[in-house]
Formats: C-alpha cells, sequence, structure tokens
C-alpha cells in the first residue's frame, strides 16, 4: 500500500510531467494568449488541489476558501507598495501570515462539525472583507493599486508576466506535491479516517484536533502564494474581488467533478471546469450564466456522480487506482 | 496481580436519570473482567466515560497508576487502551488493511506507516480477516464487521481492551470463532474488560464478573459466586432466560 | 432617550418577520436534518412574487400573500424532488451542497433577468405616532400577519393529520416508516411548507423595505443566526429568536454602519453556536 519510495509512484511522476507542461507549452512560439489561459487553470487547479485537503481528506467543506487567496494578495500588494519588498519575499512572508490567521481563526470554527462549519466560513470569508474594506491603511473599498514601476525589479512589465506565470505553475507543481504526499503520509491516513468517522477516528487514537488545525493551516499557505502572484500580476487589488465567494464555489465545483479525496481529481476537475467556463464566457450570451452552469454541474455531480471523474476512472479501468491517484 | 484499570466513585448523570452511580471496580493485569447486567443499566456509558466520549460528573478513572479522568478519547488510546463499540463504526470506504493501519499507526506504539502495516497485516491474519484485506470495509457482513472493530482496536497493541457486545448479532458458529479468538488475545497478555449479554459465553470467559444495575454495582466477584447471588438473580427476574443462563441451566 | 427605545420597537416587529422566515429555515431542518442553502432565494422569491403581483399586476398588497404562499409551496415540493429527494439517506453534506448547487442556480437565473436592479412595492398604510415617533404601518401590519401566520401553523403541526405526520417524521423517521406513513411524501411536504413560510416572510419583508436579486443572502444568513438562537426544529424558539435578532438589530442601528450588522450577526451565529450547540431556548428534542 505504501511501499515504493516516495518518488518512485507514477503519480508523482505524472505531477511533475504536467506541470513542465505547463511551463513549456506557452513557451512554444512565445504563445502570450496560451500563457494567460494556463495562468489562470493554474489558479483553479492550485485552489482546488488545496481545498481538497479539507474537503477530501478531513471531510470539512470550507466554503469561504477563497479568504486565504484574497488575504494573501493583500499582504504582497501591501508589502510590495507601502514598504518597498521584492515581490517573492513578500508573497511567502504573506503566505506565512496566512497560515497563522487561519490557525487562530481555526482554533475557533473547526470545533464545528459539518454544516455548522461549512457556514462558518462563509462567516470568516464576508467578515474578512468587510473588515478589509474599512481598513484604511489597505485602501478600505478602493483597495490598492501597484505602480507600474513594481515591475521593474523583474525587468520590465513583459518580463515579469513571463516570471510570474512560472512561479504560479511552480506553486501548482508544489500543490498537486504536497496533495500526494500528505495523502500517502500518517497524517493523510489520520484525515482520511477523520473524513469518514471523526469520533471513531479519535477513538483509534488520532489526535483530531490537532490534525484539522494543521491542514486548515496548510491548505491556506499555497492559495495565498498565488493570490499574491495573481493580484501583483493585476497591479489593482480590491475587496470584492480579492475574496469573491463565487471564485471560493467554484474551486469547490472543481474539486467535486475531478473526484474529491484523489490527488489529482481537483486538479483535474479545476482545469475541466475552467475550460468549460471560459469557452461558454466568450460566447456573450452565457456570460450572465457562469453561476447557473457552476451550480447545474454541482448539483448533476452531488446527485449522480458524487465520485466526480476519477471515481468514474477507477471503477472503470480499477487498475488506473495504482498509478491515477 | 496489580490494577491495571481502577475505576472510583464514577458517576455521571443524563438529563433527569443517573446513568453511573458511585462505581467502582478494578481490571488486573492479564484479566478478562465481565460487565453484565440488564439493559439500561449504564454498560456502555462506563466504557464512555473511562475512555474519554463523556466526561465523568464525580470519580476518577485511573490507567496505569495515572489518572485519566476526562481525557479525550485519542489521547486515551495513545496510552493503551483500545474499545470496541456495540453499533459497529467501520470506516467504511477505506480497506479492512487500511482501517487496522489506523488502528496500529495511533495506538500505544505510534507507529509509522511501514511498521504499522505489517502490525495490521499480523492482525488481520489473527482474527481471520485476511482474505478481505483489500476490500471496503462497509462491504464486510456484519460478523467481518465485528471482526474488524476487534482488529482496528487490537492493531493499537493495547494493554487493555474494552469489548463492547462483541458477540451481539452473531449466529453461533461466529461466536464460537470469536470466543477462541478472545482467549488467544488474553493470552498474549491483553486484558480484557468486556460487556456482553450472552449468558454462557461471558461466564466462560470470564475471570470474575461485575453486575450493574441501575447504573449502581448490585455484584462482584467470581462468575459461579455471581450466579448464585439472589439479588442478581432478582435483577434479571424481568428475564427468565437469562436468569436461567445464569445458573448454568438450559433456558426452558 | 425615545429615540433608542422606539428602534428597539421597531425592531421587534421586523423581528417578527425574521422568525418566520426562520421558520420555515428551521422546520426543514428539523424535519429532515437538510440545511436548505436556498432559503435567501426563496426570500427573494416572494419578493418578487409581491412585486409583480401587486405593483405590476394591481393587485391589493396583502391580498397578493396567500397566492405567494401557495406558489412557494408548490416551487418547495418541486425543489425537493429535483434536488433533495437523492440525497436524504446519504451524508448530510452532500445535501448541503446540492441545496447550495440549486442556490447557485436559482441566484445566477435571478441575476441574468433582473441584474441588481432595486426594486420597491410602495404600501401606505396609516402608522401610529407617539412623541414624535412614527412607527410605520406596514411595520405593525407585518408583526401582527405573522403572529397570525405563526398561529395557522401551530393549529397546523397540532390539530391536522397531516401536521401530526410531520412531527411523526420529524421525531423518528423509522418509527413513522414502520408506522405506515408515507415518510417520503411527508418530506416533501414539509419541504414545500418551509420554502412556502420562506416566500411568505420574502412577500412581507417587500413591504417593508426595497430589494435586489440579491438580498436574500442578508435574511437568509438572519435565518440562519435566528435558527441556531432557537434551537434547531423549534418553530416557537424561531419567532422568539427572531423578535430577539429584531431587538439586538434595534439597539444597533443607532450606532453601526449597516454593513457591519451582517458581520455582527455572523459573529453571533459562530458564537452561539460553539457555546450553545442545542440553543440558548433548548426546548430540542434530543
Amino acid at each position: 500500500m505504501h511501499s515504493p519510495p516516495f518518488f518512485g509512484k507514477p503519480t508523482c511522476w505524472l505531477i511533475v510531467l504536467a506541470t513542465l507542461a505547463f511551463a513549456f507549452a506557452p513557451l512554444w512560439h512565445d504563445n502570450v494568449e496560451l500563457r494567460e489561459e494556463l495562468l489562470l487553470a493554474a489558479i483553479y487547479v492550485i485552489l482546488a488541489t488545496n481545498l481538497n485537503l479539507m474537503i477530501g481528506y478531513a471531510g470539512y467543506i470550507n466554503f469561504g476558501n477563497i479568504v486565504f487567496f484574497g488575504l494573501g494578495g493583500y499582504f504582497c500588494v501591501w508589502l510590495v507598495s507601502s514598504h518597498g519588498w521584492p515581490l517573492v519575499a513578500a508573497a511567502l512572508a504573506g503566505a506565512a501570515a496566512v497560515s497563522v490567521l487561519a490557525l487562530l481563526f481555526g482554533l475557533g470554527i473547526l470545533r464545528l462539525r459539518g454544516a455548522y462549519f461549512a457556514l462558518s466560513t462563509i462567516g470568516v470569508n464576508e467578515g474578512v472583507k468587510a473588515f478589509v474594506a474599512n481598513f484604511t491603511p489597505w485602501g478600505g473599498s478602493t483597495g490598492i493599486y501597484l505602480p507600474i514601476d513594481a515591475f521593474a525589479p523583474l525587468g520590465g512589465p513583459a518580463t515579469a508576466l513571463w516570471v510570474i506565470y512560472f512561479l504560479l505553475v511552480a506553486v501548482m507543481g508544489l500543490s498537486l506535491l504536497l496533495s500526494f504526499a500528505i495523502r500517502n503520509s500518517k497524517l493523510g491516513l489520520g484525515l482520511l479516517a477523520i473524513g469518514q468517522n471523526e469520533d471513531a477516528a479519535a477513538v483509534l487514537g488520532v489526535p483530531t484536533p490537532r490534525y484539522k488545525a494543521f491542514v486548515y493551516s496548510v491548505s491556506a499557505f499555497l492559495p495565498a502564494v498565488a493570490g499574491a502572484l495573481f493580484f501583483f500580476k493585476s497591479a489593482f487589488i480590491q475587496p470584492d474581488d480579492a475574496f469573491d465567494l463565487v471564485f471560493s464555489t467554484e474551486a469547490i465545483v472543481g474539486v467535486m467533478l475531478g473526484g474529491q479525496g484523489t490527488v489529482l481529481g481537483p486538479a483535474l476537475g479545476a482545469f475541466v471546469y475552467e475550460e468549460l467556463r471560459s469557452t461558454l464566457l466568450t460566447a456573450e450570451t452565457f456570460s450572465n450564466f457562469q453561476m447557473v452552469i457552476a451550480g447545474a454541474l454541482l448539483l448533476l455531480i452531488v446527485l449522480f456522480v458524487p465520485g466526480g471523474l476519477m471515481g468514474w476512472i477507477h471503477r472503470r479501468w480499477p487498475r488506473a487506482k495504482k498509478v491515477l491517484e | 496481580m496489580s490494577a491495571l484499570l481502577e475505576v472510583r466513585g464514577l458517576g455521571r448523570r443524563f438529563g433527569g436519570l443517573q446513568a453511573v452511580d458511585a462505581l467502582s471496580f478494578a481490571v488486573g493485569e492479564g484479566e478478562i473482567l465481565g460487565l453484565i447486567g440488564p439493559n439500561g443499566a449504564g454498560k456502555s456509558t462506563v466504557f464512555n466515560l473511562i475512555n474519554g466520549v463523556h466526561l465523568p460528573d464525580s470519580g476518577s478513572v485511573i490507567f496505569r497508576g495515572e489518572d485519566i479522568t476526562g481525557e479525550p478519547p485519542y489521547r486515551v488510546a495513545r496510552r493503551g487502551l483500545a474499545r470496541t463499540h456495540q453499533i459497529v463504526q467501520p470506516l467504511a470506504n477505506m480497506s479492512v488493511l487500511e482501517n487496522c493501519v489506523v488502528g496500529a499507526c495511533f495506538g500505544r506504539e505510534n507507529l509509522p506507516l511501514g511498521r504499522a502495516e505489517a502490525v495490521a497485516l499480523e492482525i488481520a491474519g489473527f482474527v481471520g480477516l485476511i482474505d478481505r484485506i483489500g476490500d471496503p470495509a462497509g462491504t464486510l457482513t456484519i460478523a467481518g464487521k465485528k471482526r474488524l472493530e476487534l482488529a482496528r482496536a487490537l492493531s493499537a497493541r493495547p494493554v487493555l481492551l474494552l469489548l463492547d457486545e462483541v458477540l451481539a448479532g452473531l449466529n453461533p458458529s461466529e461466536v464460537e470463532r470469536m470466543i477462541v479468538v478472545i482467549r488467544r488475545i488474553r493470552e498474549r497478555g491483553v486484558a480484557i474488560l468486556m460487556i456482553e449479554h450472552l449468558m454462557q459465553a461471558i461466564m466462560s470467559l470470564s475471570d470474575r464478573i461485575v453486575v450493574l444495575n441501575s447504573g449502581r454495582k448490585l455484584a462482584e466477584g467470581r462468575p459461579e459466586q455471581v450466579a448464585n447471588n439472589p439479588a442478581v438473580i432478582e435483577a434479571y427476574l424481568g428475564n427468565p432466560e437469562d436468569a436461567a443462563k445464569l445458573r448454568g441451566e438450559r433456558p426452558s | 432617550m425615545f429615540g433608542i427605545l422606539a428602534s428597539i420597537l421597531d425592531g421587534v416587529l421586523v423581528g417578527a418577520v425574521y422568525g418566520l422566515a426562520a421558520m420555515g429555515l428551521t422546520l426543514i431542518w428539523g424535519v429532515m436534518n437538510v440545511i436548505n442553502l436556498t432559503h435567501g432565494a426563496m426570500i427573494v422569491a416572494g419578493m418578487f412574487g409581491l412585486y409583480y403581483l401587486a405593483s405590476v399586476a394591481g393587485l391589493p398588497t396583502y391580498s397578493a400573500i396567500p397566492p405567494i404562499a401557495v406558489a412557494g409551496f408548490g416551487f418547495g415540493v418541486c425543489l425537493y424532488w429535483i434536488a433533495v429527494h437523492r440525497v436524504i439517506g446519504r451524508p448530510p453534506l452532500m445535501s448541503l451542497l446540492a441545496t447550495f448547487a440549486a442556490n447557485l442556480v436559482l441566484i445566477g437565473l435571478g441575476t441574468s433577468a433582473w441584474g441588481t436592479v432595486l426594486f420597491n412595492v410602495p404600501v401606505s398604510l396609516p402608522g401610529l405616532t407617539y412623541e414624535g415617533y412614527t412607527f410605520t404601518g406596514t411595520h405593525m401590519m407585518a408583526a401582527v400577519l405573522t403572529a397570525a401566520i405563526a398561529g395557522l401553523l401551530y393549529l397546523f403541526l397540532y390539530r391536522t393529520r397531516h401536521g401530526k405526520a410531520i412531527r411523526a417524521v420529524a421525531g423518528n423517521r423509522e418509527a413513522a416508516e414502520l408506522n405506515g406513513i408515507p415518510t417520503t411524501r411527508v418530506l416533501a411536504l414539509a419541504f414545500g411548507l418551509g420554502v412556502a413560510l420562506a416566500c411568505t416572510s420574502g412577500a412581507l419583508i417587500a413591504t417593508l423595505f426595497p430589494f435586489t436579486v440579491l438580498a436574500g443572502a442578508a435574511y437568509q444568513l438572519k435565518s440562519f443566526v435566528v435558527t441556531v438562537l432557537g434551537g434547531l426544529g423549534n418553530p416557537a424558539g424561531a419567532l422568539l429568536g427572531g423578535v430577539a435578532l429584531g431587538l439586538l438589530e434595534g439597539a444597533m442601528t443607532p450606532f453601526m454602519p449597516v454593513s457591519w450588522t451582517s458581520i455582527v450577526e455572523f459573529v453571533v451565529f459562530v458564537v452561539v453556536l460553539i457555546a450553545f450547540p442545542a440553543g440558548l431556548l433548548s426546548f430540542r428534542r434530543s
């Protein structure tokens, strides 16, 4: 079950290959359009893969998961614009701060189970959004603008966009490797036990409060980095964009569509969903229907295919489980 | 024989009902202690008070010389006290082997994954589930799930095992097999505190018996002593079959 | 001084309507352990129902409410069969996601149709003036109607056969099934009733305040707070909890910007859940 060494597992190599494919594809013919498309896809993958740690492993639905993305963005943009920090340092420091905040919030809300926890995560998101909208050092409801010279240390705007892209792809790869590492570790086993039956897991000795707090905090880090990179790239951040519940929901749709609880599922689901969404958005008539499509898709999955794409693949080709976790 | 587990003056109230009342008893090392009593006597509650699922209102629980009263279940498990449930709680979508690995990983020895898997395999063989280790736990029969519940608890390599009606719902041949397994568990040096309604089984397995009625200890002693105790027989008068079984007679 | 008291009293009146909304949520929650995340959308549906029947079609305002209740019931039954029926036996998180998804669809359709335009249903009703402060007629009427509807709900649940069936299923579904009660139909009935209450409360709220398609979220949040205050599955508790929330809002509004009201309510929600898992008024059946 866990015998082959870590990097001997096929899934691990698939992750590395996918990451390299993302990195090199737009380099072919300097394809900026493809890069932008893949950048957005990478962000969806990052959000869904980290969200899966909570939903798929521990069995806790984090409706307001976008709060990590938004806060990471705010910390980074603020550190860059007000204190002149370099991008990578600001992103990492911001993400660390977000993880600490997640730990603090988690101490409170992780005592709640099931639906109560899920609803309280919305509260956390809305609460943070309202706070930020009234917080003058962070621009209040107007937000923060980054001047164009913020991109100078990265070699100017054009080069900066490429650097940010590669950084995001790296974060994507890290997210998948993190998910894989956790899934195949003792921590992951404990989390899965919690997801199956938290009380039984506790009786078996799984230290449930510690594990839940840890995974909640860890699941905040990489999305916060992604938020930092994304909003730096946009050179602008404001509360409604940073803490967008629709985006948060789309991450959930990605997880469920791809197959919660698997390593690759959420990434696959997020990618498929993002492609679907961008196709529909270009057709004018559908632009208002984003929520409707997301909702209808989620409903169909929950009602008829709760295992998602991976669940279907695993049932059709049971041997694939070893390769596609 | 030193006391492995000591329960002193344990009490717990739920709403208007005193579920457990000033209960004291001890389990010695390597001993099998049976806990019996009519329905609603508070037996499962005693287990819940011991392993931290509920907090006692009064009294204390001493395990291996340390006061563990009110400690959360995962810490109690880590100390070497494992427990099965009356209503089985398999981790349904995980395989039988994975269920046992959870027990081995988070139990007394706190093993890493590799060694835990080895322990789990051995225990799965011991209880007779080796041919089902890859199957999801939810697909087992009730007897299989009971055996899994036991295997999971054993995988934690406990010093004391709490068995809650592990024979309930099994047919006679399954009961026989389970009794053999329980005897072999004791041979490995694990002490057992068991709740059971199957009179013949618990009478033949136990070294000593504690009888509970309405949350209070009614009697304590060797099986023959308890079976002939008039107060105990009276408590079971509501169930003449059990009363007859107590005395070793064949039920009418 | 009286200004604050007036604000509080007015809050009590409005709070009664919050209680009505919460009754719909808590009924569904208590009967089938499903958290209806389309609740807010259903409140908005009631609001639009009143707008189209009263402002556009010209019906007298308050007589538009019964048809809205009936339509809400019908819609609720349909929603049950489409989104909820299949997930009833499954882990509760699945039904949460199902109603969440249904809500996305409804709100998405709503914003497609009506955008974020502000709608208003003007209602003129004589008010009560005392010491220079006026209690608007609409607020008083809403509170009175809420009391009446709550009374009707009580009669239904405790005096009719269908109501008793609902309570039986809520108490122990398996036992009810064994007693010959058609549980699936009763669940659909209860769900329809819960949605009808939501729509009705929406219609009443529309007589008090202007609204947009997205207004439902705030009222859904209030319903959650009221439900946990009053205890799950306890309609009487919901009414009292609604009044309590209205009281709290009435006390807050003179001192706090409106945007903070939601935050305070969410904090109350989380704190009550952590500290009082059985609700502040612990009438709940175990």
